[in-house]
């Protein structure tokens, strides 16, 4: 039992007390930036970007400057990548790197299919690049200079007959190097149906 | 009579002022009623002694899981199996940053303890190796679930989504693809879609509720479930947002799929529907009578609905049991028991996801997709012959 004037200040007070709590609630616990941004992490600097921002695309963005030729790739090549994947790319302990098939032939699917290479199946040859320069040689990756990742990726073109023996290979024309298996790339499409492709 | 013995030589123990624990050890060596006190508590549990649980490593840089050994649907951490390329880098937190740039509004840069200080996401899902069961027919009759299709786990993980980190960064028009470098010495790298970045992707710090194991990927790994291992990078060091993929190595060189057609097909990265009977498998030997036929199924692509177990080969199905939780993109543990007859028997199980994709037969791969795919995405029914005498081999069925 109260009185009318009792009951309107129980819930004046109340009322105060619910916003004031929705105004904590919202203070403390709701994300206030619009865009929604915690405002964690902080800002990465360009150096900081330049350093670890190697990888090279098809487009040829990436590459870094410098230049560099089959003769010279040749001699690199024997002195730092022959030991294990043999002499003229094939035949080493790790993964054959030369090899092509007559034209129009690619039989992949096949049992006892060739072994896949750098003439008979990648893409790109900016992936041939971007990888040297990341992976190898394989127990001491990264310490070729640009110029010398040119002129090994030159060199194993070279064997792989896809440019000629006096191609200098830089920035300028890596990317525009057309691989034979290119046109034989196509996006996945099994997820278009339940059938089994 | 024996207890008040005991008591008398603890209280005297105690009052010779020995410490509580080496009262109970000095106890443990009186040998009463055939009963032994054991080793106190200790900070780190430790498997029993009789039990065996191992990876099995091939080369330098594969394990297998052991299947045939585990329970439930959980791998525990250290069997989870691994892939590397080149090897497991050892990386401090102290030394650890993920740097997130290209077609971003604000580039950024996130220690552990800020990846941490993210809302968590957490969620049960496998990470399979295309590559598992690619020795399909070069492997012997005495090969077990481990060794022909080890290389898939599952794990509960934890860690912050990446469509957080995304946002917080602010994607930038044109941004399509992501490119996911990790910081071991091989720098591996994959190009990930922006929609599989937004829909469920995780910048993982936790498996299992402890932090990522080295052999996984500490400090930080990426977990896309549903998709094949070598996506999931680890190490993870930086992401970069662009307009189209990188086409690395892994990704055309490596795990892509040539068909018969002549085609390659490329950025398959969803592991379809497989099963695999993990018990009774080689090297068990069976004895008449029933047995549980159990084992795992998962698909990539969603939740599994149906599992069905043949014992002869294929000519009649059965369903199995589904044991909870089946969860979206996980194992689910399916069972059914089984009355040996001392018969040669095949078995084969055989999983149907919720979209209606069937596991297929072997031969429906090559068929579809030729022989030489199948270095990729085999996830043909596995089958298991028990002969007579009760030994179990594997059959490599088409
Ligand atoms: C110590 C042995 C070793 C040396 C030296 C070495 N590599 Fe490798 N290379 C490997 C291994 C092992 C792989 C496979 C790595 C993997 O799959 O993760 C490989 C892979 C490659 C591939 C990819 C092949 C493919 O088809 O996917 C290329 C290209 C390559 N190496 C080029 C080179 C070049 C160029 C050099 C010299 C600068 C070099 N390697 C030095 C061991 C070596």
């Amino acid at each position: 039992m109260c009185s009318a004037f009792l009951c309107f200040i129980k819930r004046t007070v109340l009322a105060a007390m619910v916003c004031w709590m929705l105004l904590l609630t919202e203070v403390q616990f709701v994300l206030a930036d619009e865009n929604e941004r915690w405002g964690i992490g902080q800002t990465a600097t360009p150096e900081e970007i330049q350093a670890w921002d190697i990888a090279i695309r098809p487009d040829g963005k990436g590459l870094p400057p410098g230049t560099g030729n089959v003769e010279e790739g040749k001699t690199l090549y024997l002195q730092r990548c022959a030991l294990c994947h043999g002499a003229e790319g094939k035949g080493g302990l790790n993964d054959k790197l030369v090899g092509r098939l007559p034209s129009g032939e690619f039989p992949f699917a096949e049992p006892g299919a060739p072994k896949k290479t750098i003439g008979n199946y990648w893409p790109y040859a900016t992936t041939l690049f971007d990888y040297i320069r990341r992976t190898m040689p394989y127990q001491n990756p990264g310490s070729l200079t640009d110029s010398e990742v040119y002129s090994v990726t030159a060199y194993l073109l070279y064997l792989n007959e896809i440019i000629a023996a006096d191609l200098q290979l830089s920035a300028n024309n890596l990317a525009t190097i057309k691989m034979p298996a290119v046109v034989r790339f196509v996006p996945d499409d099994r997820l278009q149906t339940s059938n089994v492709r | 009579m024996t207890r008040l013995i005991k008591n008398i030589k603890r209280r005297e123990l105690l009052r010779q002022g020995v410490t509580a624990t080496g009262a109970l050890l000095a106890a443990s060596a009186l040998q009463a009623n055939g009963r032994y006190m054991g080793p106190p508590v200790s900070v780190s549990g430790e498997r029993a002694a009789e039990v065996n649980l191992k990876r099995q490593t091939l080369a330098l840089t594969h394990s297998f899981t052991p299947l045939q050994q585990l329970h439930g649907i959980i791998t525990p951490s250290d069997l989870h199996f691994e892939r590397h390329h080149s090897g497991v880098p050892d990386i401090s937190e102290e030394n650890y940053k993920l740097l997130l740039h290209g077609l971003v509004e604000r580039p950024l840069k996130f220690t552990l303890a800020e990846l941490k200080r993210f809302p968590a996401v957490s969620r049960i899902c496998f990470i399979e190796c295309a590559g598992n069961c690619q020795d399909y027919f070069s492997l012997s009759a005495e090969t077990t679930a481990q060794r022909l299709a080890g290389q898939t786990s599952q794990s509960e993980w934890t860690g912050v989504a990446l469509s957080t980190l995304l946002k917080e960064a602010g994607l930038r028009p044109g941004a399509k693809w992501l490119l996911m470098e990790g910081g071991d010495a091989a720098l591996m790298t994959r190009s990930v879609t922006l929609e599989k970045a937004m829909d469920d992707a995780i910048i993982a710090y936790a498996q299992n509720g402890e932090p990522v194991r080295p052999s996984q990927g500490y400090p930080v790994r990426l977990v896309l479930p549903g998709w094949e291992g070598s996506s999931c990078v680890k190490w993870l060091r930086r992401i970069e947002v662009g307009d189209q993929p990188w086409m690395t190595r892994e990704e055309t060189a490596k795990y892509t799929d040539p068909l018969k057609d002549g085609t390659v097909r490329q950025f398959s990265c969803v592991m379809d529907a497989r099963s695999i009977i993990t018990s009774p498998t080689f090297p068990q030997q069976l004895e008449k009578g029933w047995h549980e036929i159990r084992g795992l199924a998962w698909s990539g692509r969603g939740r599994i609905s149906k599992v069905e177990v043949s014992v002869d080969g294929g000519g009649s199905w059965e369903p199995a049991e589904l044991q909870q939780p089946v969860l979206d993109k996980a194992y689910v543990r399916f069972r059914k028991m089984w009355q040996w007859d001392g018969k040669e028997r095949l078995l084969l199980s055989r999983a149907t996801d919720e979209t209606g994709y069937i596991q297929p037969r072997v031969k429906q791969l090559i068929d579809i997709r030729g022989q030489g795919s199948l270095r990729y995405h085999n996830n043909g029914v596995i089958g298991w012959r028990v002969n007579p005498d009760g030994s179990i081999y594997y059959d490599p069925v088409v």
